[in-house]
């Protein structure tokens, strides 16, 4: 299972959540499967959607899907010591981990090789870790909304991208109707 | 009459809205940091890197909170990314408090060569620069937070080493 099918059957649960999405071909498909104004696209800034995400939901009380990939969070690692130590229980990490740099053209990143992202996540006090098959990703996040803890989740998936069109809305724009969705 | 710079430094950002603060440590700013740490309505988050912070301060914003960085001038150069792609393509306001370190009487050599290009760096990426260099200096940051939350803008303030006193 590929991102993109996993993107198709959790998109009804993300639906009229806000999310965080991450740069590159991830937020392309999101957009192209089932823009929402409660989506936050991320246009460049390579790792930080999980930043974003936690600042966000420490700043108001709705839940929050950040949705990063595995070669993001390596890029930014010391992230998951700050989610530890600062919980959100409105905030859900899903990290969607192929193995690879996919928005870069299928590099393997070393997630797909020797490194556990959830025991990373685990080492760094974050306390519900649940790592899946992509075919339960839906279930897991569903689980993890209806727990109402901070919850990170690594999903295990195959790598491959699905040709969707670049994202040609204007960062303002996208943040402006975000804001409004957040404030809604 | 500036009593004590990171009790005003505080007592200002509170009064423009401020409610988050996140922060990377650098010597002269560990009293502007503990004063964050305990100041009541101000949730701090200290970052592990630079760009994380602004991360965390452009979710923020999103979710309706004011919030600022404090860090030191290096972070400068690991920030050119975030700045550029979150904070000012996004139009996020934000205030950067920068230690800068590199100057006059500066101890450590290493520190001047970041330093000599810290101005060129923010002249490059048209962010509004202001400096503190001594302590009634202060006095205009009240201004600059609110120019910041106008022009919905990153602003630096380049504190030197005078303003803190020396080293
Ligand atoms: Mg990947």
């Amino acid at each position: 299972m590929i991102r993109s099918e996993i993107f198709r059957e959790i998109a009804p649960v993300l639906r009229d959540r806000l999310v965080v999405c991450n740069i590159g071909i991830p937020s392309q498909e999101l957009y192209a499967i089932d823009d929402q104004p409660t989506n936050f696209y991320m246009l460049g800034t390579m790792g930080l959607a999980s930043s974003i995400g936690l600042g966000l939901a420490l700043s108001q009380p709705k839940p929050v899907v950040a949705i990063d990939g595995d070669g993001s969070v390596l890029t930014n690692l010391g992230t998951l010591a700050t989610i530890a130590n600062n919980v959100a229980d409105n905030f859900i990490l899903l990290i969607i981990d192929n193995g690879s740099y996919g928005s870069t053209g299928d590099q393997p990143t070393y997630a797909g090789a020797r490194t556990s992202l959830a025991r990373v996540a685990e080492a760094c006090g974050c306390e519900r870790v649940v790592e899946c098959r992509g075919e339960a990703t839906r279930d897991a996040l569903e689980d993890a909304l209806a727990s109402g803890e901070m919850t990170i989740i690594v999903c295990k998936c195959d790598s491959g991208n699905a040709k969707m069109p670049v994202i040609t809305m204007d960062p303002v724009t996208i943040r402006d109707r975000f804001m409004a969705a957040v404030a809604d | 009459m500036v009593e004590d710079i990171n009790v005003r430094i505080v007592d200002d950002l509170v009064a423009n809205g401020v409610t988050l603060i996140t922060t990377v440590p650098c010597k002269q700013l560990a009293e502007v940091i503990r004063e964050v740490e305990y100041r009541e309505g101000v949730l701090h988050i200290p970052s592990n890197k630079e760009d994380e912070g602004m991360g965390l301060c452009a979710g923020a914003f999103m979710g309706g909170r004011r919030a600022a960085i404090i860090m030191q001038n290096t972070a400068v150069g690991v920030t050119i990314n975030a700045l550029t792609t979150l904070i000012q393509y996004y139009r996020i306001p934000l205030p950067m408090l920068i230690s800068y370190r590199g100057g006059l009487g500066e101890p450590v050599a290493c520190q001047v060569e970041m330093a000599v290009h810290t101005e060129a760096l923010l002249a490059e990426l048209n962010i509004p620069t202001f400096h503190f260099r001594r302590t009634a200096d202060v006095e205009d940051l009240d201004k600059i937070l609110k120019f910041t939350f106008m022009c919905n803008k990153p602003v630096a303030i380049l504190s030197h080493t005078s303003f803190w006193g020396g080293y």
